[in-house]
């Protein structure tokens, strides 16, 4: 059947072979240069290398707080699609990013995102970033998606 | 030496030289205490090719450093100000198009501040997307970090 209708298993394995276009397919995300790296049922895993263009703090030579906001929003957002039962596209509704500390120079940045709650029309995500394990982490970020009707709706073959 | 400048002119000063401003392309429109800062469209910014929406991340990252220049124009800390925590409303889809913004201090403590900021695109009254954040101050003498 249509490829969208598949189940989540189908769509996991699906993202997990085009893990480099899933971000080839953002510009934002290429901009960036953030990876995604590991796929499991409603958890994305990512990796932010460092790069000099994405820097926020020259005397520290730290990348800007933003790009954590690019890594874990794109990171949950994901981890949406990898727990919805049926395929449906999400848009954030707002995300929370609370800074721990700064992340150190030079180093690639980890992210990690979870969808752990959904309703008829919310999903409701976690995201860490961190260098080595979330123990001690850079960032944590919660956020709310909304999970948007399917359209149009016959040509997905979707019952309501 | 920096005292002989106005805040308006370290600002831009400062912010010419952070690469993320660069790589975004934003840049602000200063006249004393007030501001406007403004991310003029480019492909990279796009997040949905399919909708040619704005990311998510780029307008975050527009509306914190908007909101992190506010602060630093309206106090008098030499460094600018790090963030604590930020929560962003996406209000709106952000189209293909410039993108304005705007901040305002709700409250200027010593050691942390309260920010919010708005961006928009055609219309003033209709947000794209919102912020509010709350930001540490660096005062010359305080070893805070």
């Amino acid at each position: 059947m249509d490829e969208s209708v598949s189940s989540l298993d189908k769509r996991i394995d699906l993202m997990r072979q085009h893990m480099d276009g899933m971000t080839q397919v953002v510009p934002w995300a290429r901009e960036t240069g953030f990876k995604v790296t590991r796929v499991e049922r409603g958890q994305v895993w990512g990796v932010q290398p460092f790069a000099e263009h994405l820097v926020g703090d020259v005397e520290a030579q730290v990348i800007h707080g933003g790009v954590i906001t690019t890594l874990l929003d794109n990171l949950s957002g994901m981890a949406c699609a990898a727990s919805l039962e049926e395929f449906r596209f999400v848009a954030t509704l707002d995300l929370r990013i609370d800074y721990m500390r700064p992340a150190d120079s030079g180093r690639d940045i980890i992210g990690e995102a979870e969808c752990y709650h959904v309703t008829k029309s919310v999903a409701f995500t976690r995201a860490w970033a961190y260098h080595e394990s979330r123990d001690k982490v850079i960032a944590t970020a919660q956020g709310a998606f909304a999970i948007n009707k399917p359209r149009p709706k016959a040509s997905l073959g979707v019952p309501e | 030496m920096s005292e002989t400048l106005s805040r308006g002119a370290q600002l831009e000063g400062f912010l010419a030289n952070v690469p993320i401003v660069k790589t975004l392309g934003m840049h602000c429109d200063i006249k004393g205490d007030d501001m406007t800062t403004v991310l003029p469209f480019q492909d990279k910014l796009i997040g949905n090719f399919t909708i040619k929406a704005l990311h998510g991340g780029a307008i975050g990252t527009f509306l914190e450093m908007t909101a992190m220049a506010q602060l630093f124009l309206v106090s008098d800390v030499e460094r600018p100000p790090r963030t604590i925590n930020i929560t962003v409303d996406y209000l709106r889809q952000g189209h293909a198009e410039d993108l304005y913004g705007r901040a305002r201090v709700i409250k200027l403590g010593r050691r942390m501040a309260s920010v919010t900021a708005e961006a928009w695109q055609s219309a003033r009254d209709k947000p794209v997307a919102a912020l509010h954040g709350h930001f540490l101050l660096k005062r010359t003498g305080t070893t805070d970090t």
